[in-house]
């Protein structure tokens, strides 16, 4: 059976791993290449980088840290922040990247998307929405969270499988770092919106909200940071819960 | 050495870099002379059933098929191990190596597609490359088409019904999964490549 993915998210800023709470509030947390081995051997079954300044700051993503990042690596690892062009991306991938994750850049020119998945397969291409709820809406943000993009997330979403993207990242931009449990109608609305995998993140805190994520968000995949790296969560232990709750996981890894 | 073949479909970085680190002496060419040199031979692959359409005018197709006449161990992955079928339904007019009988076909509508993520293998035994994997690892998978089962296949996986994750004839193999991606087990059945005689 196809099991669900758990994924570890490393947000860099200037080389070091940092988190936040809903965007603001960093803190460092350590070097991305020892922290994404150390959660590929605790069970992750995924590893994102993601260049949390990259956009705001107009600078190109950190590609030696990804090479040192992926040396080690042998599950799939996702990059973003800072990818503009199919240039940048080709960086990224020539750097070790398994996949690129891509938000500001796809909403100004979407066909960004399908010129990145017809050179390196869609497989190689997720479209990271930021999602905020105001006023019932659900808008798309994008420069990290800073400018409202106009869009309807949902929308959005179904725009970027039409374009090539292979999966979603789907962050509730409301409910990052809080541990207060994933946006799970906002996922679920996106899940059934699309074909393509959803990855669910912001919010994930215990068990119970992973739980939640993948029973009533219908999520593929869920993400998280800060509760893994400040060993809030042990990931074995997260995913032994999960099998005996009836999800299925890659567990023992 | 082995031959890792580059025709355009995907980014070979990551496979190069697992087979490395398993030990191996690999080389990433588009030149048909320089896999007809080769101990061995991969063809990795992702995307389009139709971008394996550029292997014929290189005259690539006919150097890995004399190759594999000849004895030379062969490893296709994902859309690589789809080429050694006879086609797909992705790209009808686009002929495989027919090596194993039967066509690629889509998902049924009941699942989603692609498969993407972290999946069991049912293994059957007698498997030179899947050697020391224990039946029930999960090994990594992202593709929208699927392999049928086959006397060939060495092991099967189930996602809306069961397809080909990994097939063996002599010296000629396939895996739908990604062993450059599936962690210790993937290592493994890369090694075990790497390690069979020539």
């Amino acid at each position: 059976m196809l099991t669900k993915r758990i994924i570890a998210c490393l947000d860099v800023h200037a080389g070091r791993v940092q988190k936040g709470v809903q965007f603001v509030q960093l803190r460092d947390a350590g070097d991305p290449a020892e922290l994404a081995l150390a959660h590929s051997q605790a069970g992750a079954d995924e590893i994102v980088l993601l260049d949390i300044t990259a956009t705001h700051e107009q600078r190109a993503t950190l590609i030696e840290t990804v090479r040192t990042t992926a040396r080690q690596l042998f599950i799939p690892f996702t990059v973003g922040g800072g990818i503009r062009s199919l240039d940048d991306a080709a960086a990224v991938f020539d750097a070790g990247a398994d996949k690129i994750s891509i938000n500001s850049a796809a909403l100004a020119d979407p066909s960004l998307i399908t010129r990145i998945a017809q050179r390196y397969g869609s497989q190689a291409v997720i479209v990271a929405i930021d999602a905020k709820r105001s006023n019932g809406a659900l808008e798309a943000y994008s420069s990290g969270g800073r400018k409202p993009a106009g869009r309807d997330a949902i929308a959005w979403a179904t725009d970027a499988e039409q374009s090539g993207a292979g999966e979603i990242l789907l962050t509730s931009m409301d409910r990052d770092g809080t541990k207060r449990g994933f946006d799970c109608a906002l996922t679920r609305a996106v899940s059934e919106a699309v074909r393509i995998p959803v990855i669910a993140s912001g919010g994930g805190g215990d068990v119970q909200t992973f739980l939640e994520v993948f029973r009533e968000g219908a999520a593929d995949a869920a993400l998280a940071a800060s509760i893994f790296h400040f060993g809030l969560h042990s990931l074995g232990e997260l995913k032994q819960h999960l099998l005996e709750a009836g999800i299925p996981v890659r567990w023992p890894c | 050495m082995i031959a890792l073949v580059d025709y355009g479909a995907g980014n070979l970085s990551s496979v190069r870099k697992a087979l490395t680190h398993v030990g191996a002496a690999v080389v990433i060419t588009s030149q048909p002379e320089i896999v007809t040199k080769a101990d061995k031979i991969i063809l990795p692959g992702v995307g389009h059933f139709g971008a394996i359409d550029s292997l014929e005018p290189s005259g690539m197709k006919t150097a890995i098929q004399q190759r594999m006449a000849q004895g030379v161990p062969f490893l296709g992955i994902c859309l690589g191990m789809q080429w050694m079928f006879e086609g797909s339904q992705e790209a009808p007019q686009t002929r495989g190596a027919g090596v194993l009988a039967g066509e690629c076909q889509r998902f049924p509508a009941t699942v989603k597609s692609p498969h993407v993520g972290w999946n069991a293998l049912t293994i059957t035994g007698g498997s030179r490359l899947l050697a020391g994997v224990v039946s029930g690892s999960f090994v990594y998978f992202t593709h929208s088409y699927r392999a049928p089962v086959t006397h060939s296949t060495s092991a099967r996986c189930d996602y809306g019904g069961e397809f080909s994750a990994a097939v063996e004839q002599d010296h000629v193999f396939g895996v739908q999964f990604h062993p450059e991606k599936s962690g210790a087990a993937g290592l493994q059945v890369l090694r075990n490549f790497c390690e069979l005689a020539c």
